[in-house]
């Protein structure tokens, strides 16, 4: 069994940054790899700040950093992926997208090389079969931030032989992180039961039951959530929640997963949540009104 | 604000000890009916003293209208009912659902919350739908646990780590509703099954098989 030291990542966005700080901060050798240089450019200086923050809270030492950051390097040249044990994918959510970046890499990459999709709603069974290598391909699917999110859902395409699934399992906990394997199954864990019961909260707010104080308070007090639904959805973005949701009930023809029509017009009124100053809350700066 | 406490049998979520009961005076602007039988004293008043003040009912399962009546969308006035949160065999939570009807008195609100902060509970006004906030939120949740816990989708402890690391919750699912009672899901879900007919509150397998086990 090879032992994985070089880690590539795919996509230098939100996720894919995150990532890639979670395998260079574990001390592997990490390759972030886009198609945009700008994105690159961003996010190397998004780390470079992350890690400025973290000296400054005493979690890593400045020599510390300086290896990290000498370990992390940025190209578009996908054929860096030569020297890679593992790749892991956060590219654009879409099937096409993720099969012509494996049809580029999969020659590229040595046998033992294991292919990941950090993917949320695709099949990792669909994308594996468009990766040129499908008994050799795991879900990772980590949370956003990744980079403070310890939850990793592992799971297995059909093809998926258990020593690839395995080794990737090894190589999540060598990272620092926590995995939970799960089956190939729309949503994972995660998001299959989070869109739906975020939906049931808007459905409350649409047909009159309680306004969004009142629920987001009663889910604290009765259950201890760190955080009701409707704050959460502000701050996630009701245009992200709902092509989750659409990807979700497209895959699963759940009632509870479509949207409830109150997203779509909150949306056409600019009331995107918390980046757009209002959601089911108003926003002034960082502040909250409406609680 | 001097309330008056009437109790109509064994309350689920209120011992006669607590701040609420204990604090009630001989008589007040706000009487608050405590106990499973809240409903049944309610209709028992006269006249005369269901409009003396603001009246609080303590509801099971039930709507408020059952015992205030309803008339085209245009019913309210300064009767609410109340209900304590509490998940099966856990301690009551500090959640009181306060329901309120289409043309409830705002005043008659106003005094109800407050008569329930003073005693240390924290309010959330709803209205009168069966299953009110938190039960029509968790037993579609806790179904579906159970469900893909019969299918497999993952094991009761990583369907538990996995809701706990990735959202924050205190407990997961599975482990919750062994803590709190599966059969005590069955007869919430069900009883919200039947008002509704909506199959998402339909008790899943796991939770029927325990409350056969209860019964037999
Ligand atoms: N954002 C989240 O909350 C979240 C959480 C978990 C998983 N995911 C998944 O992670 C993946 C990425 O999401 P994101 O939010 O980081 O997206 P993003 O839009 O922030 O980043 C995607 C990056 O991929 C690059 N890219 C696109 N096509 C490419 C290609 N062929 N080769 C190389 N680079 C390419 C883009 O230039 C961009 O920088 C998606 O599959 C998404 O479903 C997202």
């Amino acid at each position: 069994m090879t032992t994985i030291k070089t880690v590539g990542v795919a996509g230098s966005g939100t996720m894919g940054a995150g990532i890639a700080i979670v395998a260079a901060r574990a001390g592997f050798k990490t390759i972030v790899y886009d198609t945009n240089i700008e994105a690159l450019a961003r996010a190397r200086k998004q780390t470079e700040g992350f890690f400025a923050k973290s000296v400054e809270r005493k979690k890593l030492t400045g020599d510390e950093v300086e290896r990290i950051l000498g370990d992390l390097s940025a190209t578009t040249d996908a054929g860096q992926f030569a020297q890679c044990d593992v790749v892991i994918e956060a590219v654009y959510e879409d099937l096409k997208v993720k099969h012509e970046l494996f049809r580029r890499i999969d020659p590229v990459c040595r046998p033992h090389t294991i292919f990941g999709s950090n993917t949320s709603t695709l099949s990792i069974t669909e994308i594996a079969a468009g990766s040129g290598r499908d008994d050799r391909f795991v879900g990772m699917h980590f949370c956003l931030p990744a980079q403070l999110m310890k939850l990793v859902e592992m799971s297995p395409g059909l093809n998926t032989s258990e020593e690839t699934f395995q080794r990737a399992w090894e190589f999540c906990k060598a990272m620092g992180q926590v995995p939970v394997r799960t089956k190939d199954s729309p949503g994972f864990i995660l998001n299959y039961f989070l869109i739906p019961f975020n939906n049931d909260a808007i459905r409350l707010v649409e047909s009159g039951v309680a306004a969004p104080a009142d629920i987001d308070r009663a889910i604290k007090t009765a259950l201890g959530y760190a955080m009701g639904p409707l704050e959460l959805l502000d701050l996630v973005g009701l245009d992200t929640h709902l092509l989750v949701a659409e990807a979700l009930y497209a895959a699963t023809h759940d009632s509870r997963a479509a949207a409830p029509a109150l997203v779509k017009r909150m949306i056409a009124a600019g009331k995107l949540g918390r980046k757009a100053g209002e959601g089911f809350y108003k926003y002034e700066g960082s502040a909250m009104f409406g609680g | 604000m001097e309330y008056q406490v009437i109790c109509a049998g064994e309350s689920r979520s209120f011992s006669r000890d607590h701040p609420l009961v204990a604090g009630g005076k001989d008589s007040g602007q706000v009487v608050v009916i405590i106990g499973a039988d809240a409903g049944a004293a309610f209709r028992r008043l006269r006249d005369t003293d269901r409009m003396a003040a603001v009246l609080l009912i303590e509801l099971g399962t039930e709507c408020l209208g059952v015992h205030t009546g309803e008339a085209r969308g245009e019913e309210g006035s300064n009767v609410l009912g109340f209900a304590r949160f509490r998940l099966g065999d856990a301690a009551p939570s500090d959640l009181v659902e306060l329901v309120r009807q289409p043309r409830t008195a705002e005043a008659a609100l106003s005094a109800a919350r407050l008569v329930f902060e003073s005693a240390g509970l924290k309010v959330s006004t709803c209205g009168d739908f069966a299953g009110r906030i938190i039960d029509r939120l968790v037993r579609p949740y806790y179904n579906a646990a159970l469900r893909r816990l019969d299918e497999g989708l993952a094991s009761a402890q990583d369907l538990d780590t996995t809701l706990k690391l990735g959202l924050g919750y205190p407990e997961g699912p599975i482990e919750l509703l062994e803590r709190t009672g599966l059969a005590h899901h069955y007869d919430v879900a069900q009883a919200l099954f039947e008002a509704s007919s909506d199959p998402a509150y339909a008790p899943a397998r796991r939770a029927r098989v325990a409350k056969q086990r209860r019964e037999s």
